[in-house]
């Protein structure tokens, strides 16, 4: 049946969309595409675009412009029932014909069909409308377009050379000298002058085909040239390993503070309670899924939803824990192994709960603008956005944490029962309501790293367990009772796996930390930064 | 009517320091206080913290009624099952190799429930890892089982087992070597899991690492083992691990007659295993295990080596738990890393929390009552599966802490509660 | 305490032994995890198996019975799964099994299957080098997915390095190897092929990612050939996103990355990342178009995706169907005589072609990723690919021929030494 219909449908096609375009202007709006190349939007071969994309790079007119950006975005729509192409933004109401320029209302979605484009034409759209950028008046916009002119797409030197004699912005020029370098170093018939010019200009570049340009330049029959080549790939190469080693010490930090951040609950929860919480994963996760949760509730402000995520995910979290603590742990204190038994019970009906009641599927968590994309320090060497805020997260949550329990009453109380309990409570001390609102604490910073790793991971049902056993590591690690060794040893072991993971690969990395963890324990079993004194003995 | 049923004293293992004050006398990890029935201390007439006494495990202490009891059902049950098995299809009374090789599997899972137990049960030691030792068993009978497909493989490699010859590996690496031969492997079973639980447990008991914090090493342990595993390189099958196992000394592993023999073996296993166990605990030594839970210091002041006791204890254990996983692969037909998963070693240790610790058939039953249970649910109810064990952890733990074994305890001990009461009124 | 372990058997022996009773209805196993890490993939294509058994009973059912879905939960449980096989072979009788996903599930039911001569239908791409009597491949075979790709790189996109970054398991594995090999084999030099591996649900990927970002640098069109699996995905594409690697600097080839798994991921940043598969949601196609609305009728939900693993299952089920209305009965030996050579239409517009090695004809699509969680096809091979067991490009296997039917009938046979390997039945 379905053959009969391709069969038949294959050749009629293109002859109705031929007849369908001839009943449509072809020119209007300034815009001028012959029939073939409307037709070659129209096709649902994304391979036939090419001849549209050839005519709209000859068009210098803005409706061109509009309708490559259009095609970038994937705002172009061809309508199914009458084959009318047309530019609809998304959330405006009013759609732009193609060609004619026309703008009527249009609201019935479910008619349209995309025009996609391929990854490659996509490229060159970006090139063509970023050379209708170049000469633009606003400095920044114009910097944008020749930073993402790439050595390769510049091609041609005299459009290089026209638009340096009329640049004044200096970051600009440095980039057009660059990118002439880049240009004359290939250049077969360059002289030794400007070969050496070129070196001295490549030297200091930030592009990354630099160093690879140079490359052929070793060992230059003029030993001036050759000298000057080595002298600029030594610079590259010094600068290459200053940032390489940046890099690495910002890894680990980064990967170190998501260790703190999963630990720093249990750091409350096990260290200072002594609670064995197993469900401590689950509660990360619930944490994740609130800012799921408010991202529904707050479409198209994910920025928003995150922020607010934040003191939601702790509330959730802390709440969860409460519960918890009131229905099970209470009936288990100095039982610590039975406790480990019950709570891991608890995650795992926690897990399938998530399963049952919202999805086994992970659940798409959105970044807002502000985490993503990189933040450049110098040309080359940038921190990506996101693990920035999460290390600065994971300071300040610690920060808080830290200052609840030593600056506060709350904080006095909850030490005082830790180490006395017949006497804290002979002082007046309300015990149980300290035992509770220690674990509600320490659950909710649990919740607060859940609305961390959202940014980072998967929100999913698994996504507690991938951190228990690591999470256990680094409290046991830094010392039990000590949040200074949780900060200290998350950070500690997120460096070493970042260190020892070029060298060995990411799977032997983390097997060696863990056999070094395992010996290390066993030789100091009291962590990094064992607790001193009596209540230590126990 | 065991040892389990005397009064815990002193310091247990483990993070204590906010207990409230009424719960010290009620800390050892078997017993806690405060449960309304709880069987008065009784025991075999010989004063606890007594260590010196003559103490020898006599036939009639290692076989106590509850042992004979125990021997005789799981004897005639392996007996009835393999003549079951035996039996032509046409018999009304035949047991489908489905079932058989079924049953043989849980009672390797049993095998392992006591091993943890010995130690859990006895000794206070609580293992989040011995999946680890029962995998290093699996592995090494797979490595036989491996060598045994011989030429029958895929590539039809004589030499070297299909994923050696997917990776390009020319010659066997120097761990494989020997392990076609069958007594060999034997041996290996014994030594490997044996070796690997000394060298980790040895150092971890010399510095006095205790409680909590040995269960989350050994947890790390486990997941370091599996992580190693996973890698190719290893050589031992990566994630898919070892199987398309074709025969175990020349007999079709898939025959009747292979199926009912390992699950014979199994059951031999548990029953030797259990004796052994039985020994153990009888013996003085066994009685220097519960003086460890119960206060390791005063033992030590005493004059007894706890390290020596503890690791001797462990590596016997691993032994017992080494065992089991080598019967469990030719009945089930793979080893994967599967086996080091955190989750499975904390599975079987509730099984024996809900069978009842320190009973070791209370492990045994936990060990088939979890698995019944789980070959039930994840056919009949698979989405209510993993609320139904999670909700398992936490009843055994609130409000079964004795387990299933413990139930008749308790209702003994409230029968004469409530006899010793009305007498009173009367 | 004897009491409860008898009483727990008494209780689990008829419940393991099930009850075979007349068949007035033809009984369908349907064997996907529906619990544990690997839910999240199969829960879906059990609901496509009722769907498509509820379908074909509205149309009458086959040969005059109605047809019983019976579903089992294997619980990503490797061993579980043999278990469950043999359940679903020896207890339930049922005339054909559609499941599995991962590698391991299938090497550890097919021996079951082999043994017990079933017949499963096995829905997902894998790594090839095998090819059973009683399992029917019903997805694509490496040279049904990784080679094309590789040719629409280097030859489309001009791609000259190329980064293989996979979870390290036999499919990323054997995938990569016929990669390499196929690349060496199109003249790309050593140093322009970057080989890395990683754990499964790996989730710092800054090192890697920046390496690859490093390794792209050179001046030449770079490409990532993407076997990485499930949980670990999400990360990567956010830190590819976050370090500023765009689809048009260096494009991402995914081969285990479908709708099902982007529904889970913000796909605005990657847009233009490729994906290779044998069937893409977004085809434009009649029978495509009836299938999705008769899935969002049958699971109530119009967001959900369908994808290429619930093609493959909807291509398996209709082979099945016609088979045994060929053959005239569910015998397993009849079917698979009947079922060689038969073709029925796929949903992307051509017809799916059953091959003597129990491989299907399919077409290769390149789609790009969408913002709205959709593939957008690039290009197609213009007609089926036959699906090859054995890939041409590894020297252990290119000799090796899968042919099932007389006169070699065989899954192994060396077409240069005229034998047929060890594994295969004779």
């Amino acid at each position: 049946m379905s053959f009969l219909h391709r069969t038949l449908l294959l050749p009629g096609f293109p002859a109705l969309l031929l007849f369908l375009s001839l009943l449509c202007p072809a020119r209007a709006g300034g815009l001028s595409l012959s029939p073939e190349a409307l037709d070659s939007l129209r096709s649902s071969k994304v391979a036939d675009r090419e001849r549209a994309l050839r005519e709209l790079g000859e068009d210098a007119s803005e409706a061109a412009a509009e309708l490559l950006d259009a095609l970038r975005a994937g705002d172009l729509y061809v309508r199914r029932d009458n084959g009318d192409l047309l530019i609809l933004r998304p959330g405006a109401e009013e759609a732009i014909f193609v060609p004619g320029g026309e703008r009527t209302p249009f609201a019935d979605r479910t008619l349209l069909r995309k025009v996609g484009i391929s990854n490659s034409q996509r490229s060159a759209v970006t090139v063509l409308l970023n050379r209708r950028l170049l000469r633009h008046t606003d400095a920044d916009v114009r910097r944008g377009a020749v930073e993402s002119l790439r050595a390769g797409d510049a091609g041609d030197k005299a459009l290089l050379l026209s638009l340096l004699q009329n640049e004044s912005d200096t970051r600009i020029r440095a980039r057009l000298e660059q990118l002439l370098a880049l240009l004359g170093v290939g250049d077969a018939g360059a002289s030794s002058d400007d070969l050496l010019r070129a070196a001295a200009v490549l030297g200091d570049a930030s592009l990354p085909q630099a160093a690879q340009a140079l490359e052929t330049l070793k060992g230059h029959r003029d030993p001036r040239v050759a000298a000057a080549v080595d002298k600029a790939l030594y610079r590259l190469r010094v600068t290459a390993d200053r940032s390489d080693m940046l890099e690495t010490l910002f890894f680990g930090l980064s990967l170190g503070s998501v260790l703190v951040l999963t630990s720093i609950g249990l750091a409350v929860t096990f260290g200072v309670m002594g609670v064995i919480n197993m469900a401590h994963g689950e509660l990360v996760m619930l944490g994740a899924y609130t800012v799921w949760g408010m991202q529904q509730l707050l479409p198209g402000r994910p920025g928003t939803a995150l922020l607010l995520a934040v003191p939601a995910s702790f509330l959730v979290g802390g709440c969860a824990g409460a519960l918890l603590e009131r229905s099970v742990i209470r009936h288990l204190y100095g039982r610590p192994l039975e406790t480990l038994l019950a709570t891991f019970g608890i995650s795992l009906i926690l897990q399938q709960a998530v399963r049952t009641l919202i999805s086994p599927m992970n659940r798409a968590v959105e970044s807002p603008a502000f985490m993503r994309g990189m933040l450049h320090i110098t040309d080359n060497f940038g921190l990506t956005c996101n693990r920035v805020y999460i290390l600065c997260f994971c300071l300040g949550v610690f920060a808080l944490i830290y200052a609840t329990m030593h600056k506060t009453r709350l904080g006095l109380e909850v030490r005082a029962v830790a180490q006395n309990r017949p006497i804290a409570r002979a002082l007046g001390i309300n015990a149980s309501r300290v035992d509770t609102l220690t674990f509600a604490l320490g659950s909710g910073v649990a919740g607060m790293a859940g609305a961390a790793l959202s940014q980072l991971t998967n929100v999913g049902p698994n996504l507690g367990q991938g951190y228990i056993v690591d999470s256990f590591m680094v409290v046991v690690f830094g010392g039990v009772g000590n949040l200074y060794g949780t900060l200290c040893g998350g950070l500690v072991l997120g460096l070493a796996n970042k260190l020892l993971e070029p060298a060995s690969g990411a799977m032997l990395a983390k097997i060696i930390l863990l056999a070094g963890l395992i010996l290390f324990m066993q030789i100091k079993p009291k962590g990094l930064f064992p607790e001193r004194g009596r209540a230590a003995e126990n | 009517m065991t040892e389990r049923d005397m009064p815990a004293a002193g310091v247990p293992a483990g993070v204590r320091r906010n207990v409230e004050p009424q719960m010290h006398e009620a800390e050892g990890p078997c017993m806690p206080a405060g449960i309304p029935g709880a069987v008065p201390p009784t025991d075999l007439g010989i004063p606890l913290t007594d260590l010196t006494g003559p103490l020898e495990a006599t036939p009639e202490r290692v076989l106590n009624r509850s042992a004979v009891v125990f021997l005789g059902c799981l004897a005639a049950c392996a007996f009835g099952v393999a003549v079951c098995g035996l039996l032509p299809a046409v018999y009304p009374l035949h047991l489908d190799a489905y079932v058989v090789s079924l049953l043989g599997k849980y009672l390797c899972f049993a095998l392992l429930a006591l091993s943890i137990d010995l130690i859990w049960g006895y000794l206070g030691i609580l293992s989040l890892g011995h999946g680890a030792f029962f995998g290093l068993g699996a592995y090494v009978a797979g490595m036989h089982l491996m060598r045994e497909i011989g030429g029958r493989g895929v590539y039809g490699n004589p030499a070297l087992p299909d994923f050696m010859v997917f990776l390009n590996w020319k010659s066997l690496p120097w761990y494989w070597q020997g392990s076609d031969n069958f007594l060999f492997t034997c041996l290996l079973v014994i030594l490997v899991p044996g070796l690997a639980a000394y060298v980790f447990g040895r150092p971890a008991f010399r510095s006095r690492v205790s409680g909590v914090y040995f269960s989350i090493i050994t947890q790390a342990v486990t997941f370091a083992l599996m992580l190693a595993f996973f890698r190719n390189e290893m050589g031992f099958g990566g994630n898919n691990g070892l199987t398309d196992f074709k025969s175990l000394l020349g007999v079709n592993l898939q025959s009747k007659y292979m199926i009912t023999g390992l699950f014979c073996a199994s059951a031999l296993a548990l029953g030797t295993g259990y004796i052994l166990c039985r020994v153990i605990v009888a013996s003085r030594l066994g009685r220097v295990f519960v003086a460890v839970r119960d206060a390791e210091s005063r033992t030590r002041f005493i004059g007894y080596r706890v390290e020596n006791v503890k690791s001797a204890a462990f590596v016997f254990s691993a032994v017992l738990a080494g065992l089991a996983g080598a019967l469990y692969v030719p009945q089930v037909g793979i080893v994967n890393p599967g086996v080091f998963a955190p989750l499975f070693s904390v599975e079987m240790v509730v099984c024996v929390a809900l069978g009842g610790r320190g009973r070791l058939y209370g492990a045994v039953i936990g060990a088939l009552a979890v698995n019944i249970a789980k070959t039930f649910f994840t056919t009949a109810l698979p989405d209510v599966w993993l609320f139904f064990l999670g909700a398992l952890f936490v009843v055994v733990t609130l409000v079964l802490p004795d387990g299933l074994a413990g139930i008749p305890d308790r209702l003994r001990g409230s029968l004469t509660a409530l006899k010793a009461k009305s007498g009173a009124g009367a | 305490m004897i009491r409860k372990f008898i009483l727990a058997l008494l209780v689990g022996l008829p419940v393991l032994c099930g009850t075979a009773f007349a068949a007035d209805t033809v009984k369908v196993g349907i064997l996907h995890s529906l619990s544990g890490t690997m839910a999240i993939s199969e829960t879906t294509l059990k609901d496509v198996m009722l769907m498509l058994i509820d379908e074909q009973n509205k149309k009458g059912g086959l040969l005059g019975k109605k047809l019983e879905a019976v579903v089992v939960d294997p619980a990503s449980d490797w061993p579980l799964f043999a278990e469950r096989a043999r359940e679903l072979l020896t207890q339930r009788k049922v005339a054909a099994v559609f499941g599995c996903w991962t590698s391991v599930s299938r090497k550890s039911v097919l021996p079951v299957f082999e043994g017990e001569n079933g017949l499963l239908f096995y829905p997902v791409q894998y790594e090839g080098e095998e090819s059973s009597r009683n399992v029917i491949y019903t997805g694509a075979a490496p040279n049904q997915q990784a080679v094309p790709a590789v040719d629409y790189l280097i030859k489309d996109l001009g791609v000259k390095r190329f980064v293989l970054a996979g979870t390290d398991y036999v499919f990323p594995r054997t995938a990569n190897k016929i990669i390499e090999a196929y690349l060496k084999s199109k003249g790309t030099a050593d140093t322009d092929i970057l080989i890395n591996y990683t754990p499964f649900g790996h989730s710092d990927w800054q090192s890697i990612i920046a390496e690859i970002k490093k390794f792209g640098s050179a001046g030449k069109k770079t490409a990532i050939i993407s076997t990485i699996n499930g949980d670990a995905n999400v990360p990567f594409y956010k830190e590819l996103a976050n370090q500023g690697v765009s689809a048009a600097d260096i494009p991402v080839m995914a081969f285990s990355v479908g709708e099902e798994e982007l529904s889970g991921i913000d796909t605005k940043p990657l847009v233009g990342h490729l994906a290779a598969w044998n069937y893409f949601m977004s085809v434009d196609k009649p029978a495509n178009a009836e299938f999705i609305k008769k899935w969002h009728a049958f699971i109530k939900d119009p967001k959900r995706v369908t994808n290429d693993p619930m093609e493959a299952h909807y291509i398996g089920f209709n082979l099945w169907v016609k088979a045994v209305e060929k053959a005239g009965t569910t015998d397993v030996d009849a079917v698979l005589k009947a079922v060689v050579g038969l073709s029925v239409p796929n949903l992307t517009g051509g017809t799916a072609t059953l091959l003597p090695n129990h491989h299907l004809t399919k077409p290769v699509l390149i789609g790009e990723i969408q913002g709205d969680g959709q593939f957008q096809v690039v290009w197609e091979t213009p007609g089926e690919v036959p699906g090859d067991a054995w890939s041409d490009y590894l020297p252990d296997s290119k000799n090796l021929e899968a042919d099932w039917t007389d006169p070699i009938n065989c899954g192994n046979y060396n077409a240069v030494t005229k034998k047929c390997g060890g594994a295969a039945k004779q």
